[in-house]
């Protein structure tokens, strides 16, 4: 139907742009999409599991999936941080950035290892 | 922001360095004196009746913090209290919220590592006042994320005297608000300064601070229902900046995982509808995010394809995570809240389902006059502070305003969350404050450089926005208004010198044509808010030393002889740790459970927590039933002494004859044959020679008028009930009198042990066994019977 072909290549065209849209951001804020996506896909494979086997520890499972969850936000918020377009953030140099990024990922994990049981 | 207001005058007049180098310092020593103030002035207690805890939760606290310092922190967290709630016991580790006990424990450690030898009681004592200071300070910070430095100052001084905060966290009042406050202000201001530097280091903070906050009272809910709904405001009307996100997202997920760390809260981080709502907004965050994400790198034509298709496919997705949600929630029965959580939502729920949170006198929903009380001047600064703040509405000023809302709306659910209206209202009217103290001198600093202009012959033009000024004039100008101004301000209070490098940096914001008033219409009205302040701080004093410095375990009245003290329940606390075997039961009604715990050291039946209906609801019912009856239940539960607080000789109104239809009603909603009506006559509650002869035989007025009529020669007159009692010459044949304190308020009663004969009557001793007995249900068979 002309309906279905019109969406479907609208679906495509819209692809497309994105695909092109998304190539031309710099290298280092791809790096960090990219570990955004594993850690959102690390803790989608341990929800997966606790589905399967149950959730007896519910600590550890609570603190392995916020801590993917937990990198991935700060990863987040690292790459708006650094990323050259934003004008709220210009004037913040990326050292400063990646020391809060570090800073909040150590206290993050303390935490969690302390709730790991 | 701080950093665009220091350029624009750093550009336009060289010497306001020296001015801003000034106005800091004079900002600290002004921070400083009110911190003084707040400590100070919480120390009534202390002077007019000693260095003592006050209350009745206070007392469980300092207990709690007496075995953390003499047996540490792991045998704290593991700690399993058998002196309370007989047979059950209670778990401590994991039913309290550590963070006050933790932080006192600190303190005395810090203390006495330095050598300095200050005993627990007195370090639990001024724990409040310490942290009141902390919680000035912290308003001080939070203002000034919201309006500056001014505004900042007027909000701190408020905060240290509103007589609200300090009803809770006077010297000796050592209970979790005292610290919570000061946790709840920290982090709201950590949260306001995340999201206007949108820095990461904040972040982090904010989460730390949060866990103290959950730590200390139960109230961090509020906090994680309030940031969450401010997010949503903010990304409704179209706020949504990547700095928001900075301050939700991590927030939400560190916060998550420090409240599930603390064992009071545990996995009811994730599981209670209570912190369902952060997790929502934090889905719907993202999902914003990323559409502002996709719309910036998208041309507009492919952003509505876009939209379009992920609108169709969202849609069903969205449904089928709601349904889902929505079948989880209902399944529970009460849709997954926590009853005092539900009886917030909706006020009528604890009358109608819970009676003993509806019984606490500061679940009470506040009446008119106790927010005059509570807040005095505050009340009608606040609208004009509301004003204040939508002019202009930043991101800051509008989470001060939705903090303020909800606080009212809880604060008319329940008196005792007045606590956590009195930081909102001292922000807003400290805003209100400073802006019209802003206008007022802004009026007559114009009209003075005016007045001079016409003296001097050069044109001195200072009105704001013009950056080339004539240095020399403008010191000049700037002098003679100083001058002008140390007038009003020698006979106002300190808040008032903060004026002076207030307007040296507001006139030279952007305004073009300055808005003033007539001169001496501003000079009045800055007379009139000074009076202001004045009624406010007369007002303050007076509620701290009068109304809210009681400790209520010491009681005095003034007559015509002098002064009478009442220490009668010391007194009783202390008969009963001298008189009676360690192992020795004391029942008597839950509010003197945490006293009788602390002071006199002996195992109670029920206490303060309240965790057990169904227990406490056993001792309304001894105390409701007949001596046989009650004298049975008692025996089960192994208990040796029976405490009653009695106020007919001398007046004391809070006795248990007044609490005691709340005995009967908690009773009676556990054990149906205590009914409300048998104890009423015509409705009316009366023990004079009209009451109802269950009333007359009940134990409670047994214990409490027993051998009353020789107190005054034979009328019996209760001074509290305003009456002459009903049945006056009686023996009590299951219980013995062994101890009554001075003025009659404590009675201590002792079970009399088993009689070793017991006279055979068939019939009637069957009849009167099983009209005795009928709760078996309840208790075990009484083995010698």
């Amino acid at each position: 139907m002309g309906k279905s072909a019109t969406t479907k290549d609208d679906a495509q065209a819209l692809f497309h742009s994105l695909r092109s849209a998304y190539s031309a951001t710099p290298t280092n804020l791809k790096i960090i999409d990219l570990y955004v996506v594993f850690a959102v896909s690390t803790a989608l494979i341990q929800v997966v599991y606790m589905a399967i086997v149950g959730s007896f520890p519910f600590n550890s499972f609570l603190s392995g999936v916020l801590s993917c969850v937990g990198t991935a936000v700060l990863a987040v918020c690292l790459r708006i941080q650094v990323n050259k377009e934003n004008k709220e953030f210009k004037d913040l140099p990326p050292e400063r950035a990646f020391a809060d990024f570090v800073l909040c990922n150590l206290v993050l994990h303390l935490v969690i290892m302390n709730f790991l049981g | 922001m701080a950093v665009p207001v220091d350029i624009i005058t750093k550009q336009t007049t060289p010497s306001s360095p020296l001015r801003f180098a000034f106005g800091n310092v004079l900002a600290f020593f002004i921070l400083l004196l009110i911190g003084v103030l707040a400590f100070s002035i919480r120390l009534f207690s202390v002077i007019k009746y000693e260095s003592v805890i006050h209350e009745f939760d206070p007392y469980f606290n300092y207990r709690v913090t007496q075995f953390l310092i003499k047996n540490g922190i792991y045998d704290f967290w593991n700690w399993f209290d058998d002196r309370t709630w007989y047979p059950l016991g209670r778990v401590i580790g994991g039913t309290v919220y550590p963070g006050l006990t933790l932080t006192a424990g600190t303190i005395w450690k810090v203390l006495h590592s330095l050598n300095i030898p200050l005993s627990v009681e007195s370090v639990c004592v001024f724990t409040a006042p310490v942290f009141s200071a902390f919680a000035a300070w912290a308003t001080y910070l939070l203002t000034k994320e919201v309006k500056g430095t001014g505004a900042g100052l007027t909000a701190a001084v408020l905060l240290a005297m509103v007589p609200s905060y300090i009803s809770r966290s006077v010297a000796g009042s050592y209970d979790n608000e005292a610290v919570a406050i000061f946790a709840l202000i920290f982090t709201f201001y950590l949260y306001i300064k995340t999201l206007n530097t949108g820095s990461l280091f904040y972040a982090t903070l904010n989460s730390i601070s949060y866990f103290y906050m959950v730590c200390s009272w139960g109230g961090y809910t509020f906090i994680i229902n309030l940031i969450p709904m401010h997010v949503l405001l903010c990304i409704v009307t179209g706020r949504y900046s990547s700095r928001l996100y900075i301050a939700y997202a991590p927030l939400v997920v560190l916060g998550t995982l420090l409240a599930a760390l603390v064992p009071v809260v545990g996995f009811n981080a994730v599981m209670t509808s209570e912190h369902f709502a952060s997790f929502l907004v934090f889905i719907v965050i993202h999902v914003v995010a990323l559409a502002y994400y996709i719309k910036g790198i998208l041309s507009p034509k492919m952003f509505k394809v876009a939209a379009t298709l992920v609108v169709s496919v969202g849609v069903v997705v969205c449904c089928a995570v709601v349904a889902v949600l929505v079948a989880v929630v209902a399944s529970s029965p009460t849709k997954g809240w926590s009853g005092r959580s539900l009886s917030l939502l909706d006020p009528t729920y604890a009358s109608k389902y819970i009676p003993i949170i509806a019984s606490v006198s500061e679940h009470q929903p506040p009446t008119w006059p106790s927010y005059f009380m509570d807040i005095n001047v505050l009340a009608f600064l606040v609208p004009a502070g509301i004003i204040a703040c939508f002019a202009p509405l930043s991101d800051a000023s509008s989470f001060v305003i939705l903090y303020l809302v909800m606080s009212v709306y809880f604060s008319g659910v329940m008196v005792r969350l007045m606590l956590v209206l009195a930081p909102a209202a001292c922000i807003m009217s400290g805003i209100a404050l400073s802006e019209a103290f802003d206008v007022f001198t802004r009026s007559i600093k114009f009209h003075i450089s005016r007045l001079s202009d016409t003296l001097q012959t050069d044109v001195v033009d200072i009105i704001p926005g013009n950056g080339a000024t004539p240095q020399i004039d403008v010191l000049k100008a700037d002098k003679k208004e100083d001058l002008l101004k140390e007038r009003p301000s020698r006979k106002s209070k300190k808040k008032e010198k903060e004026n002076v490098e207030k307007p040296s940096i507001k006139s030279k914001k952007t305004e073009k044509t300055p808005l003033v008033l007539p001169i001496e219409a501003s000079f009045f009205a800055l007379f009139l808010t000074v009076l202001l302040g004045g009624f406010y701080v007369v007002h303050s004093v007076w509620a701290a030393a009068e109304a809210y410095s009681a400790p209520s375990i010491v009681l005095t009245s003034h007559s015509h002889d002098g002064l009478h003290v009442f220490d009668d329940f010391r007194e009783a606390y202390a008969w009963l740790s001298h008189n009676t075997e360690v192992d020795d039961k004391v029942a008597s009604w839950w509010d003197y459970g945490y006293q009788t715990t602390a002071m006199a050291n002996r195992t109670v039946i029920v206490d303060n927590n309240t965790w057990n209906n169904t227990h406490i609801a056993t001792v309304g019912t001894a105390m409701s039933s007949p001596e046989k009856a009650a004298w049975e239940i008692f025996n089960s539960l192994d208990v040796k002494y029976v405490l009653v607080v009695f106020g007919g000789l001398v007046g004391y109104p809070s006795d248990d004859i007044n609490k005691f239809l709340w005995m009967v009603r908690i009773g009676g909603g556990v054990f149906p044959h205590i009914k409300e009506p048998d104890y009423l006559r015509d409705g009316q509650y009366r023990i004079d020679s009209e009451a109802t002869p269950t009333m007359l035989n009940s134990l409670m007025y047994k214990l409490s008028y027993f051998r009353f009529v020789e107190t005054d020669g034979g009328k019996g007159y209760d001074r509290v009930r305003r009456t002459e009692i009903g049945k006056k010459h009686f023996k009590l044949t299951h219980f013995e009198e062994v101890f009554t304190t001075h003025h009659w308020m404590v009675r201590i009663y002792k079970l009399k042990p088993q009689k070793n004969r017991i006279r055979v009557k068939p019939k009637k001793s069957k009849s009167k066994t099983s009209s005795a007995t009928p709760r078996t249900g309840s208790m075990k068979k009484n083995p010698w019977h």
